[in-house]
């Protein structure tokens, strides 16, 4: 109760004085709901309990135009960002982020140097992951039972009835690979080729008719409630959230399910940068990835936080297992590679808008 | 006054001549109209106009390429576009990427020509790692690092990402691609979406324009043939509407039209159709149309009540008197006198739903995709800003012709609002 | 239009049904913002009528939704003291509000000034190039919003001006001034020039004529000139979905991401109160309307 009043007391400043930029005051933004909630209380509330610092929190709905717009306006307002790790990379590579030196970070709690401790890919030159994410599929077990694996998904016969798939390229050409029996290792090497794109194509056309399609992450859960669909393609954290926070009959099947990161950047010319990194630091260390886990189902990015991973906030369900990172999970998972999409994505969102639209 | 000779011309008290005089007075007072619609004039120049001005530039020029690849710019100039890349345009183009790479500007440059040929952005960002670390033959170099640099689709890509100012992004805003040559070809068949989408945002444009003639013609004869007082407050039930903010309107529709929403209760609960077949009213087309001419038919409405309004009611009963029926007293008397009024609401609503946006996006679902959504998309996802000026360009050029057969037809002048 | 008495019988059967088809297009247009008024006071997170709201029990009824505005977003919702300072400063809707009007009303004072100044040159007779300059200043109505957000987050990002609340304003102003430029021309239209050459003869200046004969007399339709720009700040969200940084969302903006994310009855509520709103601004432009038409001596209509 006290740590809320101080947050509040820190953003009601923060509203009063826009203006002023006190030194230890940090913007940070991040996507909202449920997961903004698991930062404010893993990360937000024990640095303001630290430092005194200030945090005011605000979200967004992703994608760089916004960074960019403040960059080149050379007008930044926000300290600190959750972003893809697309739009890492790609922000990276157009100079909107502030380079990261990785040294800084602190080895982890069990002495792991952080370049070690951290899964592969989780650090790049400008962003350090907090997360690991994955798009799976999911379906309520008071009406769908004995699903198998990815391949039901796509089985209209089987399983008839609507599903959900996420209005864009991206992971939907995956699945429906996977879906149609390609190996988790082969995807991307097929997807590289005119056949392989065809063939997710045809894979998805088998079902276009029958799809609805979500645009936001808090849709799919609203989706199954609603009885609109059967099944759906959806965040590992959004079902368990329904599943566990709200006592929705949600399943989660982790075969096929892609792996993704969230990381943090800061803006280039980010107002507050010293706090920010600072910050940065203290959220990516040992304890706090390992909090954030039991406020949402997001794996942590660190190793060592893994076997810190506790109870969800409701103090009885066991998390681990509902990692996306859990070994259970990892039957026939596909890592996203973020260079397929950055080289590729320019002419596959035009065709999958083609497709779309037929 | 004697002194004057009737000749010479007529002088005003202070002894400039008349005319002069007044041609300063006149002058004086257009200056002063001016003056007062100057300010205005200044705002909107500097806050619509050259903003609008400024995007549109850039879907004929994107200078990505030459600002960040000097040197490769100036020998692809020379180039023609066939011949194999001599070592000369190798060494360039690694000079240029050892410095993109240091300024951080590579990102720039490896989307811009990715968007020409889809594959090469990681070509350039791993190559310009390596880059700096790279020695004479240049061209030995960078094959060794890939060999896609010996691919001559990759340095046309270049090439046509080095002209700055290059009628590519309109060429692709038209589902045409530009060649290295000069030449334009259509695009792969199964990308090709943007004149579809011209032609499908065109056809709900028509078709919203026609739903609301048919409503709105008969409430307006009605609201203009009612005594005044009743007139008015029936008026009312209009310009609430009109008055109610978009997005209210659009939740409403939401909730009347979705599968558990109150329409399709009253139809499951009048048997019309079971529970389990609830109609799909919504996240289609049907919802698309339904919505915007709902939030449209004011628009509709209201000029086509002022211009009714103001045919007398004698020009019927005269023809009448004169032997006609009543569908020939209306179709020959009537209904051509309210021409000027369904040209006027015609086109604003057409021009309006042209453009529309904000409801499509909320109540299409996969239909509700128009040409704005491709548009916003391109500005704030993709940040393909270049091709979102080329199909704005188009889509703006063809609001203007309408915008200008309206001032045509109706004059702007008559505009009127309520 | 009454029926009159030697009316036949297809005559009298077409004179009903007319009536019977005008009646249903008023409640196409009337009924779904109606409708969402009794919605907003579901008890149940739904978007129909439950049995209970329909059997009129008063337990199917609730305010819930209308405390959701005030209390989404509220560090601490349910404290007991410090909650009225929370609320103020930290829930959702309530800082959606507040910017809502803190633009709008900007946006309205620069398009109305402006926009009347404008307006009064463009009704003098001597104005040059009348008819290319009006087509400028009602552009912004016409061209597509889409078009017109882009560029303004285009160019504002260039001058430092997006992602800030100026820029909504200036672009919110731009969109406004052509509502204002309609209204008061069309006051200024009745306007019996003689009385500037009274006041004149009389021996006022220019300045003091304007404020005491033209601007009383115009003022009606400045201020519903004022009220339009107002509604369309008020309603606008393409712009703000182009420039507006998090912290300075307005409501429309705020049901835009509700309603695409999860759409909670929450919206309904929101929607209600706007609704309210807009009842409010359609009655004072109508009565202003009035009042200049009595001003100007025309018939009242």
């Amino acid at each position: 109760m006290k740590l809320k009043y101080i947050l509040a007391g820190a953003a009601s400043i923060a509203a009063i004085s826009s203006a002023s930029f006190a030194a230890e005051k940090i913007t940070v933004v991040s996507w909202g709901g449920a997961y903004t909630k698991s930062q404010v209380e893993a990360y937000h509330k024990p640095y303001i309990a630290k430092t005194g610092n200030q945090i005011v929190s605000e979200d967004y709905n992703g994608g760089l135009a916004e960074i960019k717009a403040q960059v080149e306006a050379g007008n930044v307002t926000w300290d600190l960002v959750d972003v893809e790790y697309s739009d890492a990379v790609r922000g990276c590579d157009e100079g909107l982020l502030e380079p990261i030196d990785a040294s800084i970070l602190p080895a982890g709690a069990d002495g792991t140097p952080a370049t070690d401790d951290f899964i592969e890919g989780a650090i790049t030159d400008c962003a350090v992951a907090n997360i690991v994410w994955s798009t799976i599929f999911a379906y309520d077990t008071s009406k769908t039972s004995g699903v198998t694996g990815i391949a039901d998904f796509f089985d209209l016969e089987k399983f008839p009835g609507k599903r959900g798939l996420r209005k864009n390229p991206k992971a939907n050409l995956e699945m429906a690979l996977m879906g149609d029996g390609v190996p988790a290792a082969e995807v991307y090497d097929m997807l590289s080729t005119d056949e392989g794109v065809d063939r997710a194509f045809a894979k998805l056309d088998s079902i276009k008719d029958s799809v609805v399609w979500w645009e936001a992450g808090a849709q799919p859960p609203q989706l199954l409630a609603d009885g609109e669909v059967v099944m759906t393609t959806a965040y590992n954290g959004r079902i368990f959230n329904a599943a566990a926070g709200e006592g929705q009959p949600f399943e989660v099947n982790w075969d096929g399910q892609i792996l993704d990161f969230d990381l943090w950047v800061i803006p280039k010319g980010a107002p507050n940068k010293e706090t920010a990194m600072d910050f940065l630091v203290f959220s990516t260390e040992t304890e706090q990835l390992a909090n954030q886990a039991s406020w949402i189902a997001y794996g942590p990015a660190r190793k060592s936080s893994g076997s810190l991973v506790g109870l969800y906030s409701d103090g009885k369900t066991e998390m681990a297992q509902h990692m996306p990172t859990a070994a259970d999970n990892l039957g026939n998972a596909l890592v996203n590679d973020f260079e397929f999409w950055a080289d590729n994505q320019d002419e596959l969102n035009e065709r999958f808008a083609a497709w779309l639209a037929q | 006054m004697s002194d004057v000779s009737p000749t010479g011309p007529m002088l005003a008290a202070d002894g400039t001549p008349l005319k002069k005089k007044l041609a300063q007075a006149l002058f004086l007072s257009r200056v002063r109209a001016f003056g007062l619609v100057a300010p205005l004039l200044l705002f909107i120049l500097a806050s619509f106009i050259v903003p609008i001005m400024t995007l549109l530039w850039q879907g004929v020029h994107n200078n990505t390429y030459e600002k960040y690849m000097p040197q490769s710019t100036a020998v692809l100039a020379e180039w023609d576009a066939v011949s194999a890349p001599t070592e000369e345009m190798y060494a360039a183009l690694v000079a240029d990427l050892v410095t993109a790479r240091e300024t951080r500007d590579i990102g720039k440059v490896a989307t811009r020509v990715n968007r020409e040929k889809s594959g090469t952005r990681s070509l350039f960002t791993s190559s310009a790692r390596s880059a700096a670390k790279m020695e004479t033959p240049f061209r030995e170099a960078l094959i060794d690092k890939d060999e896609d640099w010996a691919d001559i689709e990759v340095w046309q890509a270049m090439k046509i990402a080095s002209l700055s100012l290059t009628p590519a992004f309109y060429a692709a805003a038209v589902d045409y691609t530009y060649n290295a040559d000069g030449s334009f070809e259509p695009a792969e068949e199964n990308r090709q979406i943007y004149v579809f989408l011209f032609l499908k945002t065109f056809a709900v444009s028509l078709a919203v324009t026609v739903c609301c003639f048919l409503l709105g013609y008969p409430v307006a004869y009605l609201l203009s043939t009612l005594p005044m007082r009743t007139s008015n407050l029936l008026m009312i039930l209009v310009l609430l509407p009109f008055w109610t903010s978009l997005l209210v309107r659009t939740t409403a529709w939401i909730a009347m039209l979705q599968s558990q929403g109150v329409l399709n209760d009253i139809f499951v609960t009048i048997g019309l159709t079971s529970d389990d077949q609830r109609f799909s009213l919504i996240y289609n087309m049907t919802g698309t149309i339904i919505a915007m001419t709902h939030i449209l038919l004011p628009f509709m409405i209201l000029p086509l009540y002022s211009v009714m309004r103001g045919i007398s009611p004698s020009y019927v009963r005269a023809a009448k008197s004169l032997g006609a029926t009543n569908w020939t007293a209306f179709w020959r008397v009537y209904f051509p006198a309210t021409i000027p009024g369904i040209g006027a609401g015609a086109l604003l609503v057409f021009i309006l739903s042209i453009g529309y946006y904000i409801t499509p996006a909320l109540v299409g679902g996969q239909d509700g995709q128009l040409i704005s959504n491709f548009i916003a998309d391109h500005m704030q996802k993709t940040l393909n800003w270049s091709l979102a000026a080329a199909l704005g360009g188009l889509l703006l050029a063809s609001v203007l012709i309408l915008y200008w057969i309206y001032d045509k037809i109706v004059g702007i002048d008559n505009m009127k609002l309520g | 239009m009454a029926l009159p008495i030697y009316a036949s019988t297809g005559e009298r059967i077409w004179y009903y049904t007319f009536r019977v088809i005008c009646a249903c297009i008023f409640i196409f247009l009337i009924t779904p913002i109606l409708i969402i008024i009794p919605l907003s006071f579901n008890v149940q997170p739904y978007f129909t009528f439950t049995e209970g709201m329909l059997k009129l029990d008063p337990e199917a009824y609730s305010l819930r939704w209308y405390a959701d505005i005030f209390r989404n977003g509220m560090a601490a919702p349910d404290a007991v003291e410090g909650w009225w300072a929370d609320m103020w400063q930290n829930a959702q809707w309530v800082r959606a509000m507040k910017n809502s009007f803190f633009i709008g009303f900007f946006a309205t004072l620069l398009a109305t000034g402006f926009g009347t100044l404008a307006a009064i040159g463009l009704s003098r007779s001597e104005m040059p190039y009348k008819g290319l300059i009006m087509s400028i200043l009602i552009s912004p109505m016409i061209v597509p919003l889409v078009i017109t957000a882009a560029g303004m987050f285009y160019f504002y990002s260039q001058v430092g001006l997006s992602q800030t609340k100026m820029g909504i304003i200036l672009a919110h102003a731009a969109l406004g001034t052509p509502f204002v430029i309609i209204t008061v021309t069309a006051t200024l239209v009745g306007f019996d020039k003689s009385l500037v050459r009274a006041s004149a003869s009389l021996g006022a200046n220019p300045v003091r004529t304007f404020w005491k004969v033209q601007m009383p007399l115009i003022l009606p339709g400045v201020i519903s000139g004022g009220l339009f720009a107002f509604i369309t700040s008020f309603d606008e969200v393409v712009a703000v979905l182009f420039l507006a940084s998090p912290e300075d969302r307005t409501i429309p903006r705020q049901m835009w991401s509700g309603i695409r994310e999860q759409i909670s009855p929450t919206i309904l509520a929101v929607a209600t109160i706007l609704v309210i709103i807009s009842i409010g601004l359609l009655t004072m432009v109508e009565l202003l309307r009035r009042r200049s038409e009595r001003l100007r001596g025309l018939t009242p209509g």
